[in-house]
């Protein structure tokens, strides 16, 4: 596995023809596709297209047919290569545990008992907490902190345990437009300087257009991917949605429109407050 | 003060202290104050229906608590537990109510487990207490970590590999032993205040976690000290003391960290005072 990884010949993530069936119905069917180490990479897919039950199957928590590698080996729990920023979380500003300390739980949660302190350990959080630009409020409760804040501080607890898979579930939904730029940015950075791959949910692809290398749409349960050129166009989204569909650029951004010719001209009005309009049917 | 029945007193009371303020504080954390309050006040039908078949209510009540811990885990979902835990304890307070019914006489060891008789533990009490405390300690200090990942953030906990069922149901048995050990000396009211109020205290007082843990035990430590010492001199009941004792500590501890808030000073919520920005 490790000689995979360093001569960089097998993906990080190789995602073959997975199909997931949840209470009778299909949520992915014969999903495919693959993920090199320092790649930046967008899952973009409408609410309830899958995106989440697929990070659930690549962390080995949902039973799939296919074949999901992970660094070259089938997937497993516990797979200290991949790490995971979830889209819900919740932290009351009661609990009495600073940023770093989350950041220092993410080295070693998964053991019993309780971490010796030791220099190396908080030099190593400090180097993390450094790397997501939240030094200023480390010491502060993470619950008090804001939500861009805390995402970076959930993004600092799984890079510490040096994964080289970075899953992270709509990360910018819940985020003003001003944190979601600093979160990619940061991302982006990351991506980079560490050549770890990151593979981030969406269901809104234009923020995340300038920074991804490759893309990975899901649509009716089906995906399809490549850079966003090979994926975000008329026959390729057509083809994935199984109706016609219009792909527009309007001032640079990307728009998904379904419908007929009548429609699109009332929808292209909103351009404006509406940077991608997706009708699925 | 300090001679003869008493000393058990003292010496039980510092035990029950120490597990609680180590137990309540992941109570507290995870937000099952309710289960706290559930687990021991259901267990009472256990020791109920003992005293009806005429074995020890404790085993009963212990026999009882475990039920409630094991049932409150299986229905509750992924760390929810409120409707789970209402409805263990409706079916344990009725078959409670009914083993009472059944009993001809009145049984002074089942009262006895709801305010307890912390003044008249016997050393036959003392030593059994002691080995089930240690148990406890242990337990909580082997669970540290994923407990505390599974608490604040579950689906992070989940994909880290950490069983997050098994550490809740883990967490529940210690909840229910350590009911039924400290039950026995300080009844079923006194050991949901101590497991609440000590923990609710501490977290005003530092953001640390372990710093929080350990003034959990310290804060929990100085209720039942106070109060058995208050008991003594005034003659009224311990539990009294326990509770106002108890609800008097956490308010001291929000009163203070509005203050350090407001003075500016390094505040329980951070360094950074004043409106967050986003």
């Amino acid at each position: 596995m490790s000689e995979a990884l360093s001569n960089g010949s097998a993906p990080i993530l190789a995602v073959d023809e997975v199909s997931v069936s949840l209470a009778g119905r299909e949520v992915l069917r014969d999903v495919s596709f693959a993920i090199e180490s320092g790649e930046f990479t967008g899952l973009i897919g409408s609410n309830g297209a899958g995106k989440t039950t697929l990070f659930r199957v690549i962390l080995g928590l949902q039973a799939a047919h296919g074949t999901v590698l992970v660094g070259g080996a089938p997937r497993s729990r516990r797979n200290p290569l991949i790490g995971y920023v979830p889209q819900k979380f919740q932290l009351d500003p009661d609990v009495p545990l600073r940023a770093r300390d989350l950041v220092a739980l993410g080295l070693d949660a998964h053991r019993y008992g309780i971490a010796t302190p030791s220099r190396a350990r908080r030099a190593r959080v400090e180097e993390m907490l450094e790397a997501v630009d939240a030094r200023d409020f480390a010491d502060a409760r993470v619950g008090t902190l804001s939500g861009g804040e805390q995402q970076r501080v959930l993004i600092a607890h799984a890079l510490i345990a040096a994964p080289k898979l970075l899953l992270l579930d709509e990360p910018l939904a819940n985020l003003d437009l001003r944190s979601g730029h600093e979160v990619v940015a940061l991302l982006a950075r990351i991506t980079s300087e560490q050549r770890i791959a990151v593979l981030i949910s969406a269901h809104e692809m234009n923020p995340l257009l300038p920074v991804i290398d490759r893309i990975v749409y899901l649509a009716a349960g089906r995906a399809a991917s490549g850079t966003t050129e090979e994926v975000v166009r008329t026959s390729v989204l057509s083809a994935l949605y199984g109706h016609h569909v219009d792909v527009l650029q309007v001032h640079g951004r990307v728009l998904v429109v379904a419908g007929e010719a009548g429609e699109l001209a009332d929808t292209s009005d909103h351009s404006h407050t509406q940077t991608q309009v997706e009708i699925v049917s | 003060m300090f001679s003869g029945f008493m000393i058990h007193a003292w010496t039980v009371a510092t035990i029950v202290a120490v597990v609680a303020g180590l137990v309540g504080f992941f109570v507290v954390l995870r937000g099952s104050a309710f289960v706290a309050h559930a687990i021991p006040n259901g267990s009472f039908a256990g020791a109920a229906a003992a005293s009806l078949v005429g074995i020890n209510t404790l085993i009963g009540f212990g026999v009882f608590a475990f039920f409630g811990a094991f049932s409150i885990s299986a229905l509750g979902h992924r760390g929810r537990h409120d409707v789970a835990t209402a409805l263990t304890l409706v079916l344990m307070l009725g078959l409670g109510a009914l083993f009472v019914t059944l009993s001809v006489e009145y049984t002074p060891e089942v009262y006895s487990l709801l305010f307890g008789e912390i003044l008249g533990v016997s050393i036959s009490q003392l030593i059994p207490t002691a080995g089930l405390a240690v148990v406890c300690v242990i337990a909580i200090a082997l669970l540290y970590r994923p407990l505390m990942l599974s608490s604040l953030l579950p689906d992070v906990a989940e994909a880290r590999g950490i069983a997050t069922a098994r550490i809740d149901l883990a967490f529940l048995a210690v909840v229910a032993l350590a009911t039924t050990m400290t039950v026995p000396v300080v009844g079923t009211l006194l050991i949901f205040s101590l497991m609440i109020g000590a923990p609710a205290a501490a977290r005003s007082f530092t953001d640390k976690p372990l710093q929080a843990l350990g003034l959990s035990v310290a804060i929990a430590l100085a209720i039942v000290w106070a109060a058995i010492a208050l008991s003594y001199q005034t003659n009224y009941p311990v539990g009294f003391f326990v509770g106002t004792v108890s609800a008097a500590s956490y308010t001291v501890g929000r009163l203070w960290a509005a203050w350090t808030r407001h003075a500016g000073i390094r505040s329980p919520t951070g360094p950074r005072v004043g409106p967050k920005y986003t």
